[in-house]
């Protein structure tokens, strides 16, 4: 790690200047006769087919954190919290298959722009909109701040970012995201979109060379999973135990199926996916993409087993600081292993991979901010124009408290939030996904529900300690499951948890009568298709009449 | 991409009630809802596939099991996706449905 390689930092920045010129050039790509609403600013006109569709949700999915990330895990603590990821993201798609089709065509029907608009018409509660739509902005982000940490990794193993001057120090992040606010601000979704082409075709690329070419230059599969399984099997300093899974064992199976299914229900709670599926143009466009986008989930696993790679190689991830740091393992093992000008292409595939996701949360949060806060509670009257420039300069605002973020906190708050994001969305799904099939719910048993879900669910991460990484909160995402007795995901705990608050406080609001809100959609809009017309709203709030008690 | 047999009205200028669901085929849905189900359950049951033998070309078999669910899942989910096209035929909807909507408000 002495000095900057140039050669990599050369390829990395012109490969860099080209995304930002398409992200600019983006605003005329399928140009609309205005950019000025959140259809077409924040939802890319609502008419990406399938294959621009299946770039986009993949560019944002797979974010550059996860590309840093899992295999991170693989390399420390094996297969249980690294290669989940892979049932996780394959029991997505059938789950997704059955209920985006719906949020589509009832978002298409009545023009909704994120799950809180969906949830205030369906239930006709104001309340239980804001707690969605708050809880999908807070959650997203520390997402879109791990996205500087993905970046951040690529530029420290290049050998930038090393000085004492903090300006010095900073300054390429600094400019990578002030580049990618600007696009964001002039193009919307339309950058990210074309921008997914460019970085989808990278990491394709360099995942497919990196586990072609890597096996055979440490000694074959055979030695790399024998060398996995050794560092597994060796206690840990700390507390004597092995130091990770090869293969799950029977104490951690319920883990390792409810962090699958726990991740794979909250991923489609969050905002950014949500904008990136409403910006199809039809209902079958969100199914076609169900069973093609596991291409994505294929090259992630292999991506993981590059964790292991590198336990073979012998990598040692070792930051500017001199501190071993799990997380740069890939971009080290790139770095140790590719020709400089390989390894400049592997770090733009993971740069790249950061800015695509970092613009679609920030239109998401902004879009989730200005309809369900700014519209619902500030400005009820706001015009359409008025929408989109009040998401534009949110989404500046939005990337520029994640950038202070990483930059001024440890990044290890980042994580944690992340965790806590991932618990705290899935709150939201008994709302939104629940309601896309009844009305039986009743509004404010789901607001219970959804409480405790969240005190229940930060609590629990909150005690859990972790004495190998020396941190006594926010250790990890499992914890004891009350009843069964298994270690098993939070976020999983908590939902049944807010279930069953909801179906309770359900029996007991319906048995005192208490009135349930408004619905204004009917049963044919779940099964709307583009061409069918828009309903015509009158626009005036909700209960203005009626305050919900 | 939807079969358009069943129009906007039905016999003699009867105006469909678009507040019902559109009729669908109830058994190939079943079929549909299993082909989903199939990979979610095969995944979930860690314990039929937390094993290292047998080994495929090296690969422990927790690893080559799971990437193998990966073409399965896409296939039975494209399976599922084109039964449910003829299933549920798509009811195109009318600017009548609106007036009911906005009585409701």
């Amino acid at each position: 790690m002495s000095g900057v390689d140039g050669a990599a930092l050369a390829v990395l920045a012109l490969l860099f200047l080209l995304v930002t010129g398409m992200g600019f050039w983006a605003t005329r790509w399928r140009r609309p006769t205005s950019m000025e609403s959140l259809d077409e600013w924040g939802l890319g006109g609502r008419s990406f087919g399938t294959w621009i569709t299946w770039f986009l949700l993949g560019g944002d999915l797979y974010t550059a954190y996860t590309f840093v990330a899992v295999p991170a895990a693989m390399f420390a603590a094996g297969a249980v919290s690294g290669f989940f990821a892979v049932p996780y993201t394959i029991v997505l798609y059938p789950i997704i298959f059955v209920f985006m089709a719906r949020l589509w065509s009832v978002s298409h029907r009545h023009g909704y722009v994120t799950t809180a608009d969906f949830v205030r018409g369906r239930f006709g509660s104001r309340g239980l909109s804001l707690a969605v739509a708050v809880t999908g902005f807070l959650a997203t982000m520390p997402y879109i701040a791990l996205q500087l940490v993905g970046i951040q990794a690529v530029l420290e193993v290049i050998g930038l970012g090393g000085g004492s001057n903090v300006l010095a120090k900073d300054a390429p992040l600094f400019i990578a995201f002030a580049l990618l606010a600007a696009y964001t601000y002039s193009s919307g979704l339309r950058a990210p979109a074309v921008i997914a082409f460019v970085k989808d075709t990278l990491i394709y690329l360099v995942i497919i060379v990196a586990i072609v070419y890597l096996p055979t230059k440490v000694g074959g599969w055979d030695h790399i999973f024998s060398a996995a399984q050794e560092k597994m099997a060796k206690p840990n300093a700390v507390d004597g135990k092995p130091t990770g899974a090869f293969v799950p064992g029977a104490q951690a199976h319920w883990a390792y199926a409810t962090l699958g299914l726990g991740s794979a229900l909250a991923l489609f709670m969050y905002p950014h996916s949500v904008t990136a599926s409403l910006s199809a143009k039809s209902r079958n466009t969100i199914r076609r993409n169900a069973s093609i986008l596991p291409a994505y989930s294929f090259v992630l696993g292999l991506l993981a087993l590059l964790g292991w790679v590198a336990i073979a190689a012998g990598t040692k991830p070792i930051g500017l600081d001199g501190k071993p740091n799990a997380q740069l393992v890939i971009p080290q093992l790139f770095e140790d292993s590719f020709p400089s000008w390989f390894a400049g292409i592997a770090f733009a595939a993971i740069a790249i991979g950061a800015l695509v996701p970092a613009a679609i949360m920030s239109i998401a949060a902004a879009n989730t901010f200005t309809r369900n806060i700014y519209k619902e509670w500030i400005r009820p009257h706001a015009t359409v124009q008025e929408e989109a420039r009040v998401s534009k300069v949110v989404s500046l605002v939005v990337k520029a408290f994640a950038l202070v973020f990483v930059l001024v906190l440890d990044k290890q708050n980042a994580i944690n939030f992340q965790l806590l994001g991932g618990i705290w969305i899935l709150q939201t799904f008994p709302a939104v996904v629940l309601g896309l099939y009844t009305r039986w719910l009743h509004r404010w048993a789901l607001v219970a529900g959804w409480a405790v879900g969240m005190v229940y669910g930060t609590w629990e991460a909150w005690n859990v300690a972790n004495p190998r990484g020396g941190v006594e909160h926010f250790g990890g995402s499992l914890a004891q499951i009350p009843v069964i007795g298994q270690m098993g995901y939070i976020a999983m705990t908590a939902f049944v948890l807010n279930l069953l608050v909801a179906v309770v406080g359900t029996l007991v609001l319906r048995a005192t009568r208490t009135p349930a809100g408004e619905d204004e959609t009917i049963r044919g809009d779940y099964f709307a298709d583009e061409g069918d017309p828009r309903v015509q709203k009158v626009l005036q709030p909700l209960h203005q009449e009626a305050p919900n008690p | 991409m939807s079969a358009t047999e069943i129009g906007d009205d039905g016999p003699r200028g009867e105006v469909v009630d678009h507040d019902t669901v559109p009729p669908a085929n109830k058994g190939l849905l079943a079929v549909a809802g299993v082909l989903l189900l199939v990979p979610v359950v095969a995944l979930l049951w860690v314990g039929s596939y937390s094993r290292v033998e047998p080994r495929l070309w090296g690969f422990p078999f927790f690893i080559w099991y799971q990437f193998l669910w990966v073409f399965l899942c896409s296939a039975m989910t494209y399976t599922a996706y084109r039964i449910v096209l003829v299933a549920r035929p798509h009811r195109p909807m009318t600017e009548t449905t609106d007036e009911r909507t906005e009585g409701r408000s």
